[in-house]
C-alpha cells in the first residue's frame, strides 16, 4: 500500500466530509434555531442537483447550473417553508417527522414525475476536468480538488456570517431566546424563512457539485440526508462547529474505512473473506463511530450539556 | 360517533370478513393483500407499543422487520441446501418450521432493540430519531454488503413454510394463520397498555422526573417497551418474507421504517387498533391509487400532510370522535 | 440528640462562576419540619436538586438513614424512601388522579414489572392510593383527568403521590406556591399533621405558612447558610433581618 494511495484516500475522505457539511450545516442550523427536524433536506439536495443537471444542459454553462441550483433550492426551501414547515415549528418531533416524511414522497415522486425514472447526468466542465499535479507529483482530479475549496469556502463564509454579521446576531439571539428576538423588532417569520432558504440553498449546492461525479437520480438525497444525521449527532445538535468537524470525520472514516478494512483483514484472513468481512465492517464502520461518541458523549463533541 | 371498541370489532371483522370473502369467490389475490395488510398490522402494532405507550419516535423499526424476515430467509435458505448456519464452533439446522422461524425471529430481533436501545436511550428526542434512523441504515448497508445471502439482489425461497396441522400455501389459511397472530399481539398491547408495567410507561413518557422521583428508572421502562416492541414487529417480519417467499436489504430500508410510522399515524397513535386500520387503510391506497397512476405515493403524502396539519386523532380518533389520546 | 434521618455535609456547587450552593450543612431529624427559605437565586433549587439527585454536586455529599447517597441516581434515593413533590406540579396530565396516585403505590409495592394483569384490578394497589387520596382529600376526584384539576389540587395530588411511596422524609419544594390563602391553610394543618409519619424539609416562600409549621428555619442566601434555629432565634437573628427579611435591624 502506498503513500500516494492514502493521500488519495485522505483526500476522497475530505471531499466526500466538505459535501456532507454543507448538509449538515443546514440541518442544523435549522434545528438549532428553529427546533426542527427536516426529513425533507434529502429533497432539497436533489432539487439542486436536477435544476442544475437541466440548465446545464439547456445552456452549456456548469457555472449557470450552479447558480440555478442554488436558487431552486432556495426557492423550493422558502415555500416549502411558507406552505407547511411553519406550521410544524409548535408541533411535536413526531408531526415534523411525519409531514417532513410526506414532503419526501411528494418530491420524490414529483420528479420521477417529470422527469422520469432515468438518471441524469451533469458533466464537469472542461476546465476543471482532468487531474492536478500536487505536490510530491501525486495526479488528483481538479474537480474533487475544487469540490474540497468550495466546502472550506462555504464553512469559512458561514462562520464569518453567524460570528460577525447582524444576521447572525438574529440566529444566535433566536437560538437562545425566541422572545428576545421577537421583542428586538426583528420580523421573526421571516428570519425563519430566510434560513430555511439558506440551509436548502446549502443543500441544493452539494447536489449539484456531487451530482456532476455521480447521476442525478430521484431519491439520491436520502442516504446523504441520513450520513447527515450520524454527521449532527456526532458533532452536536445545533452546532455548525460540530457539524464541520463530524462531517470530516464521517467522510474520512468512510472513505478510509472502505479501503483500508478489506486490506486489514488480509492479514488475518484469506483473501476473499477478507473483502467480504471487511466490506461489510466498513460499510458498518461510521455507525459504530457514532456508537462511540454516543457512549462517551451522549450529546456529541460539540452539543450542550444535557 | 362511533365508540371505540365497536369500532375495533368492525375494523378486525372487516378484514376477517374481506379475506373469507374472497375465499369465497376464489380471489386469491384479495386474500393476499389482507394477508399483507395483516402482517402490516402486526409490525405497526409492535412499532406502536413504543412509539404509542412509550412516546419513543423511532424511525429505525425496519431494522426488527428486516432481521425477522432475515431469520426467516436464512433458516428456509440452510433448510433448502441441506447445509447448517454455522455460526463459529455452532452448527445450527435450517428449518422449514414457522414456529421455529418465528421463535429465531424473535429472539433475534429482541437481542438487536435491547443493543440499539441501550445506545439510542441514552439521548431523547430528536437524537433518538436521528440515532435509530442511521441504526437502520446500518443494518441496510451490513444486509447489501453480505453476499452470502444475495447481497443487494436478496434472497428467494422456493417453498413456503410448514406449520403442524395447516397447509401454508393455501391462501386462507396462511392468512387465518396472520389473522390469529395479529388478535394474539393486540390482546398483549391492551393488556399491557393497563398493566402496571402500561401505567408506569405512560407515565414516563409523559413527566420522566415524576416517574424516577417515585423510585422508578423511566429509561430502563422505555428500553422494556422498545425490545418488546422489536421483538413483535420481528415476528412481522418472518410472516412478511414468508408472504413473498423473498427477503431482501429493502426490508431495512428507512422508507419502510418511515411507512410503519405512517402506518400507526394513520390509524390513530397509542390506540388499540390504529395500526390496523392503518395497514389497512394503507393496502387499499396503494392497490387502489396505485392502479390509477404508478405515482400514488405523491396522494399518499398529500393525504399524510393533511392528516399531520388537520386530523390528529388519526383514523380512529376520526371516526370515533375522541380527541387524540396525546400529542 | 437523635441522628438525623437527611444530612448534607458542605454541599458546594458551582455553575460557571455563579457559586449556588457554597459549602451547604443541613440536617433533618426525626418528627421535625425544617424549613428553608431565602430570595429568589439564593440556590434553593439547586440544594434540592443535589438531595434528591438531579444535581451532581462538585464537592460535599449526603446522606440519607445512614447511607452516603451522595452518587445515587434519583430513583435509588426514591426506592430508599425520599418522597418528593415539585414546585411546577410534575404529573401526568393525561391519566386520572387515580392513575396518577397509583403510580407512587406500584412503584412502593415493586410491581413495576407486572406486564398483564390490569393495575385497576389489583387490590392491594388501588387501596393504597386511595388511602393517599382520602388523606390529601381528593378522593371525590379520583377519575378526574389530572389536565381538568385545579391548581390546588394539583398541589394536593402532589402532596398524595408522595405519601403512597410512605416515605422516610419528605423534601417539599414550595408546596404551597400558587394556592389561595384557604388553600395554604388547609395545606399547613396538613402537613402539620404529616411529621410524626415522616420528617419534612419544606422550601417555601409563605412566611405564615413557614412560622406555623418549621421546627427549625435555615436562611440561605448566595449559595451559603446564614443562619439555622428555631422561629424565635432566626426572627430576632439581626443579621438574617437586613439580609432577608429587608428589615433595618
Amino acid at each position: 500500500m502506498s503513500a500516494v494511495l492514502v493521500i488519495e484516500q485522505v483526500l476522497n475522505g475530505l471531499q466526500a466530509g466538505v459535501m456532507l457539511f454543507l448538509m449538515a450545516a443546514g440541518l442544523t442550523l435549522i434545528f438549532g434555531v428553529m427546533g426542527l427536524i427536516n426529513l425533507a433536506h434529502g429533497s432539497l439536495y436533489m432539487v439542486g442537483a436536477f435544476a442544475a443537471a437541466a440548465v446545464s444542459a439547456a445552456t452549456g454553462s456548469f457555472l449557470l447550473g450552479l447558480v440555478s441550483a442554488l436558487a431552486a433550492a432556495a426557492l423550493a426551501g422558502a415555500v416549502v417553508e411558507m406552505l407547511v414547515i411553519r406550521r410544524l415549528y409548535a408541533s411535536d418531533h413526531l408531526d415534523q417527522v411525519l409531514a417532513t416524511f410526506a414532503l419526501i414522497l411528494i418530491f420524490s415522486e414529483g420528479t420521477r414525475w417529470l422527469y422520469g425514472s432515468f438518471p441524469l447526468y451533469l458533466d464537469i466542465p472542461a476546465w476543471l476536468s482532468g487531474p492536478t499535479r500536487l505536490p510530491g507529483g501525486i495526479l488528483y482530479p481538479t474537480y474533487r480538488l475544487a469540490l474540497i475549496a468550495v466546502g472550506l469556502v462555504v464553512a469559512l463564509g458561514l462562520w464569518v456570517l453567524i460570528e460577525r454579521t447582524r444576521l447572525g446576531i438574529r440566529i444566535r439571539a433566536g437560538e437562545n431566546d425566541r422572545e428576545m428576538i421577537a421583542a428586538l423588532g426583528v420580523d421573526i417569520s421571516r428570519l425563519y424563512t430566510l434560513i430555511f432558504a439558506l440551509g436548502a440553498a446549502l443543500a441544493g449546492l452539494a447536489g449539484a457539485l456531487v451530482g456532476a461525479i455521480q447521476s442525478v437520480q430521484v431519491g439520491m438525497g436520502e442516504p446523504v440526508l441520513i450520513l447527515a444525521f450520524v454527521v449532527i449527532v456526532i458533532g452536536g445538535i445545533g452546532s455548525i462547529r460540530g457539524a464541520f468537524v463530524g462531517a470530516l470525520l464521517v467522510g474520512l472514516t468512510d472513505t478510509l474505512g472502505g479501503i483500508f478494512l478489506p486490506e486489514l483483514f488480509k492479514f488475518f484472513t484469506d483473501p476473499a473473506t477478507a473483502q467480504s468481512v471487511g466490506a461489510s465492517l466498513a460499510s458498518m464502520s461510521i455507525y459504530i463511530l457514532m456508537s462511540l461518541v454516543l457512549i462517551w458523549r451522549p450529546t456529541g463533541l460539540f452539543g450542550a450539556r444535557a | 360517533m362511533i365508540p371505540e371498541r365497536f369500532l375495533n370489532a368492525l375494523l378486525l371483522g372487516g378484514l376477517l370478513g374481506v379475506a373469507l370473502l374472497a375465499d369465497w369467490r376464489d380471489e386469491p389475490f384479495t386474500i393476499t393483500l389482507a394477508t399483507r395488510a395483516t402482517i402490516l398490522a402486526i409490525a405497526a402494532t409492535g412499532l406502536n407499543l413504543a412509539l404509542g405507550l412509550g412516546g419513543l419516535v423511532s424511525l429505525g423499526h425496519a431494522v426488527f422487520f428486516g432481521l425477522g424476515g432475515y431469520a426467516m430467509g436464512i433458516l428456509a435458505f440452510h433448510a433448502q441446501t441441506y447445509a447448517p448456519v454455522e455460526l463459529g464452533p455452532l452448527a445450527i439446522e435450517g428449518t422449514t418450521s414457522m414456529p421455529l422461524i418465528w421463535v429465531t425471529a424473535i429472539a433475534v430481533s429482541s437481542l438487536a432493540a435491547l443493543v440499539i436501545g441501550l445506545l439510542s436511550l441514552r439521548t431523547s428526542g430528536v437524537y433518538f430519531i436521528m440515532i435509530t434512523l442511521a441504526f437502520g441504515q446500518m443494518f441496510f448497508y451490513f444486509a447489501v454488503s453480505w453476499s452470502a445471502y444475495g447481497g443487494e439482489d436478496g434472497l428467494s425461497i422456493y417453498v413456503r413454510n410448514g406449520f403442524p396441522g395447516l397447509n401454508t400455501l393455501d391462501p386462507i389459511q396462511f392468512f387465518s394463520l396472520c389473522f390469529v397472530l395479529l388478535c394474539l399481539v393486540l390482546v398483549l398491547w391492551s393488556r399491557l397498555a393497563r398493566s402496571p408495567f402500561g401505567l408506569a410507561l405512560n407515565a414516563a413518557r409523559q413527566v420522566p422526573a415524576r416517574v424516577e422521583t417515585v423510585g422508578l428508572d423511566p429509561k430502563r421502562l422505555k428500553l422494556a417497551a422498545f425490545v418488546l416492541s422489536g421483538a413483535i414487529t420481528g415476528l412481522a417480519g418472518a410472516l412478511f418474507a414468508d408472504l413473498n417467499r423473498f427477503v431482501s436489504p429493502s426490508m431495512f430500508s428507512w422508507q419502510l421504517s418511515g411507512e410503519l410510522i405512517v402506518l400507526v399515524i394513520l390509524g390513530g397513535v397509542a390506540r388499540l387498533c390504529g395500526p390496523v386500520a392503518g395497514a389497512m387503510l394503507f393496502v387499499a391506497l396503494e392497490h387502489w391509487l396505485g392502479g390509477l397512476t404508478e405515482f400514488w405515493h405523491v396522494w399518499l403524502g398529500a393525504i399524510l400532510l393533511l392528516i399531520v396539519l388537520f386530523a390528529k386523532g388519526g383514523l380512529v380518533g376520526l371516526l370515533s370522535g375522541r380527541p387524540a389520546s396525546h400529542d | 440528640m437523635t441522628e438525623p434521618i437527611l444530612e448534607t455535609r458542605g454541599l458546594t456547587k458551582r455553575f460557571g462562576a455563579l457559586v449556588a450552593s457554597d459549602g451547604v450543612s443541613i440536617d433533618l431529624r426525626p418528627g421535625e419540619i425544617h424549613a428553608v427559605i431565602g430570595p429568589n437565586g439564593a440556590g434553593k433549587s439547586t440544594l434540592i436538586g443535589q438531595i434528591c439527585g438531579t444535581v451532581i454536586p462538585d464537592e460535599g455529599s449526603v446522606h440519607f438513614q445512614g447511607h452516603d447517597v451522595t452518587d445515587e441516581t434519583v430513583a435509588a434515593r426514591a426506592g430508599r424512601g425520599l418522597g418528593r413533590t415539585f414546585q411546577v406540579s410534575a404529573l401526568a396530565m393525561e391519566d386520572t388522579v387515580l392513575q396518577n396516585t397509583l403510580l407512587g403505590a406500584l412503584s412502593a409495592s415493586s410491581s413495576p414489572w407486572r406486564l398483564w394483569r390490569s393495575v385497576l384490578n389489583d387490590r392491594d394497589l388501588v387501596a393504597r392510593a386511595d388511602a393517599a387520596l382520602g388523606r390529601v382529600g381528593l378522593s371525590d376526584r379520583r377519575a378526574t383527568r389530572c389536565a381538568d384539576l385545579s391548581h390546588g389540587q394539583r398541589r394536593q395530588l402532589e402532596v398524595a403521590v408522595a405519601l403512597t411511596l410512605s416515605p422516610r422524609a419528605f423534601v417539599m419544594d414550595e408546596p404551597m406556591a400558587g394556592l389561595g390563602a384557604e388553600g395554604s391553610k388547609a395545606l399547613t394543618a396538613f402537613l402539620d399533621g404529616l411529621r410524626d409519619k415522616a420528617p419534612i424539609l419544606l422550601v417555601e416562600h409563605d412566611m405564615d405558612a413557614v412560622f406555623a409549621l418549621a421546627d427549625r428555619i435555615s436562611v440561605l442566601a448566595e449559595g451559603r447558610i446564614l443562619a439555622t434555629g428555631t422561629v424565635a432565634e432566626i426572627r430576632a437573628d439581626p443579621e438574617v433581618r437586613t439580609a432577608y427579611l429587608g428589615e433595618d435591624a
